[in-house]
């Protein structure tokens, strides 16, 4: 059975991490063709063609298509649907924001954040913020989904698939895009890291975040933040991790002056190990810690730092 | 202009989800409901839109059970003009999956003609993040999803959307299909005299059926369970000793 699987591009690149991940998932279902669309798509298509488990990759390059806008984009994917029985993206921004959209165009119901895939039609994905996970059995004959990149390995490179060119669909034209502003870092990708340390309220300040970054830098860290600390200004607003920022799930996750709501456990509770630094010994974050630290940060964080590599 | 806005009643965001123990879903009996938080963002976006004159009437819509009413009447005392139920579960158990949620919401659309659609991005009881999207891929209107910041001006809106590296700002044409994140607005809270205004305001009651919408569900749910717990971990008594179980175990 056929799977088109819609590659993440970030400008002209590929973002493998999340594109390996759900090839990962979607190579469970059957004969993988990767879209990639993009201004121009040739060096990304050529990257995605390494991935194991692609069997064809088809590069769109398009003016439209260079900022991930959804319409042009949701217009390209149906374009090429009727080969497809499974149409899948990285739970990613843009594939949160293209898939509906193409689900509802072929009719079809949309299955978000897909966590385990049990059979062709069967799929498990978190409700309720991850304290239920519903096992949905789909009744249509296309199946549209994003796949929740963090619970899948990312696939290995190694592959060389054929490479081929393909068309934009009609850009209806609604939407142009004005500008992106994207902190460029030399962090690893939060999403994809294998540490993570995170400064929720309690860290007090924009200015007090830089001991938390200076830990993560430490560490060779990606740098997290509650809800409450992106609200608060504190962090930008790519950081937040939780039910409605992003969901990670590294080696360890380090969390510090936050207090543990479900919303931000919902995005780290996979994570394999989870320190927690609070000086409230009360803290729900502790009932999910495999270490916990009842401290003031302000003198554990430093002193960690320095005591580290 | 008029400007539409979707309102979901969801259990509460403070409430602690149960699953049953048959596995047939989530207990929502005797549980407290409200307005899905990214949907007070959006009234409340509404509202700022009205109080700055680029929008002149603010309607609400809901799709459910009868007791979203309720969460209508919220809409209405944060200074929505009126609202729209329409019926289409008698059981609360019973969710409209978000095709079906779209296809009434055009079928209103159609009736209502606004100018503008302001949804939140996601309801916090199925995690969908899907409405807004179908809903503008069906009316063919142009969509911005994630919106932190909004600025309409005439024909077009200017959007900052939170994406994955940072923001995004897009510019589409109206009329056009925004959905709300956390960082818009922050909702007003509704005052006690506007609570009573609210009781007056009117509030059409419809059926799905009265739209021709057919809500048969495409994904039935084979079962709900409790995702796997964590084991208990411990209290370390010192940054010492955290530092040697990290170097033992991870670093
Ligand atoms: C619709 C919706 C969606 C949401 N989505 C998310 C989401 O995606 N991600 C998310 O994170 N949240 C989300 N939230 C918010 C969530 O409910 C919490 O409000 C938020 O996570 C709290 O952040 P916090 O832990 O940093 O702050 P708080 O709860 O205020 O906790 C601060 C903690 O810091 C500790 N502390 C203070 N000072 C010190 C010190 N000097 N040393 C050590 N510890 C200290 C305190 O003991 C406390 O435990 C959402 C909420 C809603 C309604
Ligand atoms: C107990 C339970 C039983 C279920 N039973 C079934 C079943 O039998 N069959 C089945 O196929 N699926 C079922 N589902 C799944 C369910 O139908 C979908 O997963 C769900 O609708 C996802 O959408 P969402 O509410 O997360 O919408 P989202 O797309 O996340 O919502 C985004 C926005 O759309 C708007 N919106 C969404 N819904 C409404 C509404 N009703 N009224 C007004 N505005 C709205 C709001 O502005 C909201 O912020 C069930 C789910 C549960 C919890």
């Amino acid at each position: 059975m056929a799977v088109l699987l819609l590659a993440e591009v970030m400008g002209d690149d590929l973002s493998v991490d999340s594109t390996a991940k759900a090839l990962t998932a979607a190579a469970q279902l059957g004969d993988v063709t990767v879209l990639v669309a993009g201004g121009n798509a040739a060096a990304a298509a050529a990257e995605a063609a390494k991935l194991t488990g692609a069997s064809a990759v088809i590069a769109v390059s398009d003016a439209s298509l260079a900022n991930g806008l959804a319409e042009p984009l949701a217009a390209l994917v149906v374009s090429m649907a009727g080969d497809f029985e499974h149409i899948v993206a990285p739970s990613t921004a843009t594939g949160k924001n293209v898939m509906p959209r193409v689900a509802a165009l072929l009719d079809v119901m949309v299955i978000s954040d897909v966590m385990t895939i049990v059979d062709g039609d069967t799929f498990e994905r978190p409700i309720y913020a991850g304290n239920a996970i519903q096992t949905v059995k789909s009744a249509d004959a296309k199946k549209v989904m994003t796949i929740r990149t963090a619970g899948f390995d990312a696939a290995g490179e190694g592959g060389s698939a054929a490479v081929s060119d393909g068309a934009a669909a009609d850009n209806p034209g609604l939407s142009e895009w004005v500008e992106d502003k994207v902190e460029e870092s030399d962090r690893p990708d939060l999403t994809s890291a294998k540490i993570v340390v995170s400064g929720g309220r309690g860290v007090g300040s924009e200015e007090n975040f830089a001991i938390i970054e200076k830990l993560a830098d430490k560490l060779g860290a990606a740098v997290g933040a509650s809800r409450a600390a992106v609200d608060s200004g504190y962090a930008p607003n790519d950081w937040q991790v939780g039910q409605t920022g992003k969901v990670v799930a590294p080696e360890l996750y380090i969390a510090v002056g936050i207090s543990g709501a479900i919303q931000h456990l919902a995005g780290m509770k996979d994570s394999k190990i989870i320190v927690a630094i609070n000086k409230d010994e009360e803290a729900p974050i502790f009932q999910v810690a495999d270490y916990g630290l009842v401290a003031d940060l302000f003198d554990a964080v430093p002193e960690l730092e320095g005591k580290l590599g | 202009m008029k400007v539409l806005v979707p309102v979901k009643r969801v259990i509460d965001y403070n409430v602690k989800v149960r699953v049953k123990a048959d596995g047939s879903g989530v207990d929502l009996a005797n549980v407290k409901m409200s307005m899905n938080p990214f949907d007070e963002i959006a009234v409340e976006e509404a509202i700022r839109l009205k109080e700055k004159g680029v929008a002149d009437e603010v309607v609400a819509v809901s799709i459910g059970v009868k007791q979203s009413q309720e969460t209508l009447r919220t809409a209405l005392a944060m200074g929505a003009d009126r609202a729209i139920l329409v019926i289409a579960a008698d059981d609360v158990h019973q969710d409209i999956e978000p095709l079906a949620v779209a296809k009434i919401l055009k079928a209103v659309i159609d009736e209502e003609a606004p100018g503008l659609v302001i949804a939140g991005k996601q309801a916090i009881d199925n995690d969908m993040n899907a409405t807004g999207q179908m809903l503008s891929a069906l009316l063919g209107w142009s969509q911005a999803t994630f919106a932190s910041e909004v600025n309409v001006d005439g024909d077009s809106a200017v959007v900052t959307r939170e994406v994955d590296g940072g923001l995004q700002t897009i510019k589409v044409k109206m009329p056009a299909i925004i959905t709300a994140d956390l960082r818009l607005n922050e909702p007003r809270y509704a005052s006690l005299p506007n609570i009573m205004k609210a009781k007056k305001k009117p509030l059409d009651e419809k059926t799905a059926a009265d739209y021709g919408v057919d809500v048969s569900p495409r994904l039935s749910v084979v079962k709900t369970t409790e995702p796997a717990e964590r084991a208990a971990g411990i209290k370390v008594g010192s940054v010492d000793e955290l530092v040697a179980k990290l170097k033992a175990e991870v670093l």
